[in-house]
């Protein structure tokens, strides 16, 4: 029923398939999308045009997601080029990258009960970011030269770090609530 | 490009005729009704120039309820049939509410469904029901005032509200026999009165803080476009829980037990609510309560022990802020300017507070009890079509993550709170057992990792799987949330395509046949003949449709091949024929036939002007 619409989300948004986007750009793209297909543009229609204007604009914010997401639009342009990610099993063979991982996780795990647990989380997460930021430049090489099982393991690799930034983000509020 | 540009369905084709709308903020303590008149949006007074109608409502025994002042001022006599704070009760069953706080002096009845109701001296009331006899007082005063009948009405909601919340508050618009075009965000309804949509750019903070909920948005704006980046808030927290902080103070001053009766703790929280509002002015107040047997208490506050008093509470909105800015990845100094909403923001203790926070001197130049309905009335009069060029755009969030029921009572999140609506997500699940031909699915809310911890929102089971091996069927649940945050869910079998009906009970709401008996008992007891009313409705609708799709036909028409021009005439003409008639239920199924004819024109009419809005951008751009 959304045959019509361009299926590949970069054409949706009038850009280039690249890894490269200008979020800028993007985000008035965003808009300009929105204003057109938002069910709040068929308020007076029928039910049926404004479920269909519900379905459209949950495409566009999907769309919009996935491409302004540095992790998620990789992820994309692998799946647009056939290869397949299954969540589930998620594993590397990488070993030191296995070790610095589980080393960092002991770290977290200690650090409510430290005396400075704030400025120690901090040090954490400024290690994760400039760990994924290398990681996300490697993907950028590997993605500009097609080569596209390389990217994939970066990208894992990424997911790891998105979940422990997301985890130390979860103990700073903890910590922040209990103060 | 004028040649391309597509004309909505369904939006009049006569520009001058301007239709009514208003803005509804139907608040725990007061509600308000707001409209646009000559370009100004303003809030609409009752004849005795009142703008806020305190909702309270009182139930006698073979009469009209009193809604009101009226209603507010002999709450302390009849405790027990005059429904105050109704709000607090909207989407809740009677477990949720004991912990709401002390000595609700109400009648609560467990039912069949469990939507609890209040035993009044006028039968037994539902949330809804309550809250929409509240609704029907200020669509009089709108019609009234207005002189016709209101098209379309904007409702807004805490944004923390959830589904159920959200859910119940459109019923109580709907047996109030409003159209409700749009269920809207408080916080963003006052950043649109604000008039931030006139050009201002750049990162706001809502706090609203009133009687019985608090909100705080992080919205950016670009353009007219109001994007809410996170939201977050307390539906049980609000100026109610600082009388009630008062009253207890009283009390242990007063010697006064636990269990005094309802008309005592009424009096006590009228008393301390009096308290609060004179120490916005005074540095001290005095107080005076009537015991029993004829004894009086006596004695004074200071703003300074008052400040003491609510200090907890304000921190507890300040560790939300705290939270939703961190959601939005967004640093106090990044937010240009902090707009304050609610009655409970008079307090100058919260001002002070806030802006403290935020570093920033906070805004309070529009009436904190009038900017929510102010800013639904601009949207109300954009949704009805009265502004057919306006550029304004809100693009909201749900406030509380979605998830499902997984092995072992753990919840799996599908859509994360703070995600862009509508939003859309699929999840697919399989059979564990062989030929299992039926499966249940448990839809929660919340952020907390248990489903017990969490708000159950639907209980379904998925029938008519066919049997296969464990493991073989793949069925895939779509959650579909809509502009209002409202959740819907549908299901299909995805090797054989069969697609099964699965029928969502909500487990908090209203059953739609539910609303459509008590609309009925209600339009019986105000001796409406539904037949006609529902005929003249059809017809309505029918002629709404007819033209909605010749106007289509003419602009994009060739869209269509021959033979889909051919099926929609032939259903056109047979609406048109049957529209004079006076089967309501023949119009409608004529109605729901041309639906079905014009389903695909309409979707390729959406996406081509969906293609168009970039096209003409890459024109422009390549020049």
């Amino acid at each position: 029923m959304l045959k019509d619409l361009p299926q590949n989300y970069f054409e949706l948004f009038s850009q280039p398939v690249s890894f490269h986007i200008d979020a800028e750009l993007l985000a008035q793209r965003y808009r300009e999308l929105q204003r057109v297909a938002h069910p709040d543009r068929f308020a007076n229609a029928s039910d049926r045009d404004r479920r269909l204007a519900v379905q459209k604009a949950s495409l566009i914010n999907e769309a919009y997601q996935i491409l302004r997401s540095p992790l998620l639009r990789g992820r994309y342009l692998l799946q647009l080029e056939g290869v397949k990610f299954n969540d589930e099993h998620v594993t590397t063979q990488d070993t030191e990258f296995l070790m610095d991982q589980m080393e960092l996780r002991e770290t977290m795990a200690k650090i409510k009960q430290e005396a400075e647990p704030l400025v120690n989380l901090k040090n954490v997460l400024s290690d994760i970011t400039s760990e994924s930021e290398l990681l996300y430049t490697a993907l950028d090489n590997t993605l500009d030269k097609k080569q596209w099982n390389e990217a994939k393991l970066i990208l894992n690799k990424l997911q790891f770090f998105e979940r422990l930034k997301q985890e130390c983000d979860d103990i700073e509020s903890q910590l922040l609530d209990e103060v | 490009m004028a040649l391309l540009q597509i004309s909505e369905p369904g939006r009049s084709t006569k520009p001058h005729e301007r239709r009514l709308a208003a803005g509804i903020d139907l608040g725990t303590t007061n509600s308000l009704v707001a409209t646009v008149r000559s370009g100004l949006a303003d809030t609409l007074p009752d004849p005795q120039a009142n703008h806020l109608l305190p909702s309270v409502v009182k139930y006698c025994a073979n009469m009209e309820p009193l809604v009101g002042a009226e209603a507010k001022q002999q709450a302390a006599q009849d405790p027990l049939n005059t429904i105050i704070s109704v709000k607090r009760f909207m989407g809740r069953a009677i477990e949720d509410i004991k912990h709401l706080g002390l000595h609700l002096p109400y009648r609560f009845i467990k039912t069949d469904s469990s939507m609890m109701r209040i035993r009044t001296a006028a039968g037994d009331k539902s949330p809804v029901e309550i809250s929409a006899d509240i609704l029907r007082v200020l669509r009089k005063r709108a019609e009234e005032t207005l002189g016709g009948e209101l098209s379309g009405v904007v409702i807004t909601v805490p944004a923390y509200f959830d589904d159920a919340q959200r859910q119940a508050t459109k019923d109580a618009g709907k047996l109030a026999g409003l159209n409700v075009l749009r269920l809207l965000n408080e916080p963003t309804a006052a950043a649109i009165a604000y008039g931030l949509d006139k050009g201002a750019e750049g990162i706001i903070a809502v706090y609203d803080l009133g009687g019985g909920t608090f909100d705080i948005s992080v919205l950016r704006l670009n353009k007219g476009v109001f994007e809410v980046m996170a939201t977050g808030g307390d539906t049980a927290l609000g100026g109610d829980d600082f009388d009630r902080a008062i009253a207890q103070w009283i009390m242990q001053q007063a010697k006064i037990n636990d269990d005094a009766d309802h008309s005592l703790i009424r009096q006590l929280l009228q008393v301390a609510c009096a308290a609060k509002e004179a120490l916005s002015l005074r540095a001290t107040v005095e107080l005076f309560v009537d015991l029993p047997e004829s004894k009086k208490w006596h004695g004074s506050l200071t703003r300074e022990q008052m400040n003491q008093l609510l200090e907890p509470f304000i921190q507890k909105t300040l560790i939300t802020c705290r939270r939703v800015l961190r959601d939005s990845q967004v640093e106090p100094k990044q937010i240009q300017s902090v707009v304050m909403v609610g009655g409970s923001t008079r307090m100058l203790r919260v001002r002070e507070k806030v802006g403290e926070f935020f570093a920033a001197t906070p805004m309070v130049d529009i009436d904190p009890d009038k900017v929510v309905a102010i800013g639904a009335a601009i949207q109300a009069d954009v949704l009805v079509g009265n502004k057919p060029d306006d550029e304004m755009l809100l693009l909201d969030v749900i406030p509380l993550s979605l998830g499902l029921e997984t092995m072992g009572g753990l919840v799996e999140k599908i859509i994360p709170r703070n995600t862009t609506i509508p939003v859309a997500r699929a999840q697919e699940f399989t059979t564990f057992k062989d030929g299992q031909t039926a499966m249940s699915i448990h839809v929660v809310q919340g952020e907390r990792e248990l489903v017990s911890d969490s708000r159950s929102l639907a209980r379904f089971s998925l029938q008519g799987i066919p049997p296969m091996v464990a493991g073989a069927a793949r069925i895939s649940v779509m959650f579909q949330v809509d502009a209002d945050g409202l959740l819907s869910v549908a299901a299909k079998e995805q090797t054989t395509g069969v697609e099964s009906r699965i029928q969502v009970k909500p487990s908090y709401g209203l059953t739609d046949i539910e609303i459509e008996h008590m609309l009925r008992d209600s339009m019986a007891h105000a001796a409406d003949d539904v037949s006609v009313r529902t005929l003249r409705e059809q017809q309505v609708d029918a002629d709404r449709v007819i033209e909605a799709v010749k106007a289509a036909v003419l602009v994009d028409g060739n869209l269509l091949s021959a033979a889909e021009r051919q099926q929609i005439a032939v259903a056109l003409d047979h609406l048109s024929a049957v529209r004079n008639g006076n089967d309501h239920r023949v119009i409608k199924i004529a109605i729901e036939q041309l639906d079905t004819v014009t389903r695909e024109f309409a979707s390729r009419r959406m996406d081509r002007s969906v293609k168009q809005a970039l096209s003409g951008h890459n024109v422009n751009e390549f020049q």
